[in-house]
């Protein structure tokens, strides 16, 4: 077998997504927890490139790139948020921040 | 050799993956997502999206991840203490994780099973082809976006800024 089932790169996408998921859930530092919405992000470009290849077609590598450029902004302004934060309170343990649960 | 090349780098990028997670230093966890970014750049080469590879390794691993570990160290952010998790997410979390895989992955199995990928297969990913997609049928989204943006930089600087006295 000297080709790759598409479905392989789709499966390592899910990985991907679902170990973001897991680290969005499970850790408590709010620049790892930011870095998981990142991992997410690249699964899901894979899948978008997975299929333009599937259909050969361009327009999956355009929301790949989309994405990309979304994300980049989401970055710049989530790690201003995350400055000012720590400014506030000086933490950045998402648990302490919680002024908005009760 | 397809495969040989695809499981290479997919160990790659889901080793790293798993110690993003699991590293308790932010430092660990982003050096180990550029891992993850260069093996996607290159699993994104294989499957002929050259423009992509080089805008991630550019982008991501070069611009987003800098910015990341400068904050990192701005912040002087040290290992992170374990405390007060959710009962809820301890007990049902990874098995539910483990199901969200495991239907996925049964879906996706069955919805291209005859599919397979030749690498060198499709080359419309150059940045000729990019480029002509980007200025003409997806012209409003990349206007959209530049706007975009430039509302990300004005607000990240508003909100990032010393406070005026």
């Amino acid at each position: 077998m000297a080709e790759v089932p598409v479905s392989w790169f789709l499966t390592l996408s899910a990985i991907l997504f679902v170990l973001g998921v897991c680290g969005f859930l499970f850790r408590r530092n709010i620049i790892t927890v930011f870095m998981s919405i990142e991992l997410m992000l690249n699964a899901v470009n894979l899948t978008f490139i997975t299929f333009a290849y599937q259909f050969k077609q361009v327009n999956g590598h355009l929301y790949a790139f989309f994405v990309m450029v979304v994300a980049a902004a989401e970055a710049a302004v989530g790690l201003a948020i995350i400055l000012t934060v720590f400014k506030n309170r000086a933490t950045l343990n998402i648990d302490e921040v919680n002024s908005m649960k009760n | 050799m397809d495969v040989i090349l695809f499981l290479v780098f997919a160990i790659i990028a889901v080793v790293c993956a798993i110690n993003v997670v699991v590293q308790t230093h932010p430092i660990s966890s982003a050096v180990s997502l550029i891992g993850v970014m260069g093996s996607l750049a290159i699993l994104y080469l294989l499957l002929g999206a050259e423009f992509i590879a080089a805008a991630q390794v550019i982008v991501y691993a070069g611009a987003v991840m800098v910015l990341f570990v400068f904050v990192i160290m701005l912040l002087n952010a040290g290992t992170e203490t374990r405390k007060g998790r959710s009962l809820m997410v301890q007990v049902l979390g990874v098995p539910l994780l483990i199901t969200l895989l495991g239907l996925v992955a049964f879906f996706v199995q069955r919805l291209y099973p005859q599919a397979t990928v030749h690498f060198g297969g499709f080359r419309g990913g150059t940045a000729e082809a990019i480029g002509r997609a980007l200025f003409t049928t997806f012209l409003l989204p990349f206007e959209i976006t530049s706007i975009l943006i430039l509302i990300a930089i004005v607000g990240a600087i508003v909100l990032a800024r010393k406070e005026l006295e």
